[in-house]
């Protein structure tokens, strides 16, 4: 029964184009990364706030779908929503390896637009692209860029040693942060590749190496957490460089005797909070005004989400929402846009891959026992080779375990 | 020559067909004649999405159903069996392997390690099966999340598809909800002979009393591990259709929760019959798919978590077990009634 009312949404779904224009958004509501997905969400309905969820003349109707940040499962999510829902464009997903196997799904569909949320692997967009599908968000080693050069010239850190997790999203991270790092002389030690939700790191931290200037630590969450406090319990503990997730409020805000040891902590990422940009402070007023049960601050998924949704409706404005042909226009319109953002302006390359500017920022102490993120430094206009020819930079392999070093 | 040539063959195949035919009723035909007809009603995502993987699902159910339905042997091994024969045709794809050979090596190399998992857990019984079949599962999981040279660690591998066999791209929605209709139903088919068999009868013995069975002469464990390597070639045949279904693998696919969602689909249709977990997939990714429709997004795993109490709560036997007390009940009515009338 439930398949024949299937059947006569799609016959319907044919007619012009006074119908609305669909808009699927997909992110983890589920398992580990539950809170950033629903963060992401909040991104999705900012943009549609912004534009009084019409675009083109086109009223937009929302539909989302959940992952729990397996492949599989954002696979499933995308099938469904495109093939069930008949949305005629994607925003999503969240996290990296699902964003590779959407954009694999994409080629077998290629009527529909897809359009990043905050995945951030390098390979969606720089190995094998899909025609359809498009990130306005950056990747992982963008995120990175400029980092590698501030803590070498103006820290003065020459070795390091590596602490991250074993996946996709590290390597890139770290591959990022070694790219300018090892081109100006520093040395990376050794890399310590951890699994995801480790609780215990006391063979790691007995193995960090002691004459190192700096620790580079790309932890999320609750590893971060753990890591952190283990690390300094154990002893002379070095300075330390962080990835973009690594030193988010949740461990700024953690209670216990941090403090001296996080303040001088640099790290780089596609936002800053404490940004005093009158637009990012737009963009943050805006959130907290929105959402009661929202975050301190929006974080990077809502971010990522928001910019890609806003490209998505801006496209549409400016083609008045015209979907005809294979969405042609609307896809010509996306590549060529020049997105104004609470971050900057943002473009597509030609493998429609985002150029963006990058945040370097540094932690600092609030004077009231607080730390906060202070911008110390803007990389402008990262793309997604970090500046080099696209050829060398493809030369040195993808990021991996191993790729790259410097010892 | 040639009489003494059909008899053989008429006697070796003789007591297999009418055995299959014997327990064919009505509503097979019928339930058979609408899963043929579907696809050409349904959409593209009900083909697939719903329709093929619901039978997908359902075949690696029924391998866990014929170990403790038939073998009182509870697996939480079944799924990884099925990610292992999946994992070995995109590995074995990508090396080209020929279509053949590649699916023959993956079912094989998953049957042999389905083999290896029984003769480690067939001295066990309940609670200790569950343990060490789980033990193996997570075993697997992060040997294939943190194996880089052969698993492709995090990443696992995607753009997998099906061969092209005869001209026909077998991915496409027709033509993979047949292809998977046809292998699944063949495999249904054998499970329904097998319970019959003398091995099948003994198995089923087993599970009752594996003590008088012994004492009787009849190798219990060999018959668990047999067990075992039935159903892995059932789950590997699985395997192989959920990884050209998803077009990808990977460590997420092997996981604890996939491995957890195959009993709880097996529970949920039931295990007393080899239909029961094909009810249950049913129900499983109809909520998994529309249960966020219901409700909120943020509460829509409550909406499935309390489906599943709801049925297991008011039917230990599961959905299955629901019908035969709905039988039951209408055949006391029934009788009450003629009573009446005498």
């Amino acid at each position: 029964m439930t398949a024949a009312a299937a059947l006569v949404a799609g016959a319907g779904a044919a007619t012009a184009d006074e119908h609305p224009i669909k808009l699927g958004g997909l992110a983890t509501l589920e398992g580990p990364f539950a809170v950033p997905g629903e963060d992401g969400i909040r991104g999705i309905r900012m943009a549609l706030e912004k534009f009084g969820h019409e675009a083109g003349g086109r009223e937009i109707e929302l539909i989302t779908a959940s992952s729990d940040a397996s492949p599989d499962s954002a696979v499933n999510a995308a099938r469904r929503l495109v093939e069930n829902d008949e949305v005629d464009v994607l925003v999503g997903p969240l996290s990296g390896s699902e964003g590779i196997a959407v954009k694999d799904y994409a080629k077998n569909h290629p009527d529909t637009t897809f359009v990043n949320g905050s995945s951030a692997a390098q390979r969606t967009t720089l190995d094998d692209p899909s025609e359809n599908f498009f990130r306005f968000s950056t990747d992982g080693a963008q995120w990175q860029a400029g980092l590698g050069e501030y803590a070498y010239e103006e820290k003065g850190y020459e070795k390091v040693a590596i602490v991250a997790e074993d996946y996709s999203f590290p390597y890139s991270l770290v591959m990022g942060f070694m790219t300018d790092f090892c081109a100006l002389g520093g040395q990376v030690v050794e890399k310590f590749y951890v699994p995801l939700g480790t609780r215990d790191y006391a063979t790691t931290v007995a193995s960090i190496p002691q004459d190192i200037d700096a620790l580079y630590v790309a932890l999320g969450g609750s590893d971060a957490i753990n890591f952190l406090s283990q690390y300094q319990q154990m002893g002379s503990a070095k300075p330390m460089i962080a990835g973009s997730i690594t030193v988010d409020q949740s461990v700024l805000g953690a209670k216990g005797q941090q403090r001296d040891y996080l303040a001088g902590t640099i790290t780089a990422g596609p936002i800053a909070d404490n940004w005093d940009d009158p637009k990012w402070v737009e963009f943050k007023e805006t959130y907290a005004e929105m959402f009661d049960d929202g975050l301190p601050s929006p974080s990077l998924f809502a971010h990522a989400y928001y910019v890609n949704t806003l490209a998505v409706l801006t496209a549409l404005d400016e083609v008045d929402g015209d979907l005809s042909n294979g969405q042609q226009a609307f896809r010509e319109a996306l590549q060529n846009l020049e997105l104004e953002t609470p971050t900057g302006t943002i473009s597509v390359d030609e493998n429609r891959n985002a150029v963006a500017d990058i945040f370097i920022t540094e932690v600092v102490k609030d004077g009231e026992g607080g730390l906060y993120n202070e911008v110390v430094k803007i990389v402008p206009e990262v793309n997604q080779t970090l500046g080099q020819p696209e050829e060398e930079f493809l030369a040195n392999g993808f990021a991996s375990r191993d790729n790259p070093s410097c010892p | 020559m040639a009489s003494i040539t059909d008899e053989t063959a008429e006697k070796k195949t003789s007591p297999v067909l009418p055995s299959l035919l014997r327990g064919v009723r009505w509503y097979h035909v019928v339930v058979a004649a609408l899963l043929l007809i579907y696809p050409l009603i349904a959409t593209d995502f009900w083909t697939v999405q719903i329709g093929a993987q619901s039978l997908i699902l359902g075949l690696i159910g029924l391998s866990l159903m014929l170990l403790a339905g038939y073998g009182g042997m509870v697996s939480l091994s079944q799924l990884t069996v099925a990610g292992l024969a999946g994992y070995l045709v995109a590995i074995f794809g990508n090396a080209e392997w020929p279509a053949w050979l590649m699916l023959v090596g993956a079912v094989s190399l998953a049957t042999v390690a389905a083999v290896l998992i029984g003769w480690i857990s067939a001295r066990t019984s309940g609670i200790y099966t569950i343990m060490i079949t789980l033990a193996i599962s997570v075993a697997f999981y992060y040997l294939v999340l943190q194996n880089d040279p052969i698993f492709n660690s995090f990443n696992g591998f995607s753009g997998v598809r099906p061969p092209e066999v005869f001209g026909v791209d077998w991915r496409a929605p027709l033509p993979f909800f047949y292809l998977t209709l046809a292998v699944v139903g063949a495999c249904y088919l054998f499970v329904l002979y097998l319970s019959r068999t003398p091995f099948g009868l003994a198995l089923q013995a087993v599970r009752d009393n594996p003590r008088r069975m012994a004492s009787l002469g009849f190798n219990v464990t060999a018959h668990r591990v047999a067990a075992h390597g039935v159903a892995g070639v059932l789950a590997g045949i699985g395997g192989v259709l959920l990884v050209w279904q998803n077009g990808q693998i990977s460590p997420g696919s092997v996981g604890i929760g996939p491995v957890i969602d195959i009993l709880i689909l097996t529970v949920l249709g039931g295990l007393a019959h080899p239909v029961g977990p094909f009810i249950g997939a049913v129900i499983f990714i109809l909520m998994e798919n529309f249960a966020i429709d219901l409700i909120d997004r943020e509460r829509f795993n409550t909406v499935i978590g309390a489906v599943f109490l709801v049925i297991v709560l008011f039917s230990p036997d599961g959905v299955l077990g629901l019908w035969g007390k709905l039988k039951s009940w209408l055949a006391r009515q029934s009788a009450r009634n003629r009573v009446d009338q005498w």
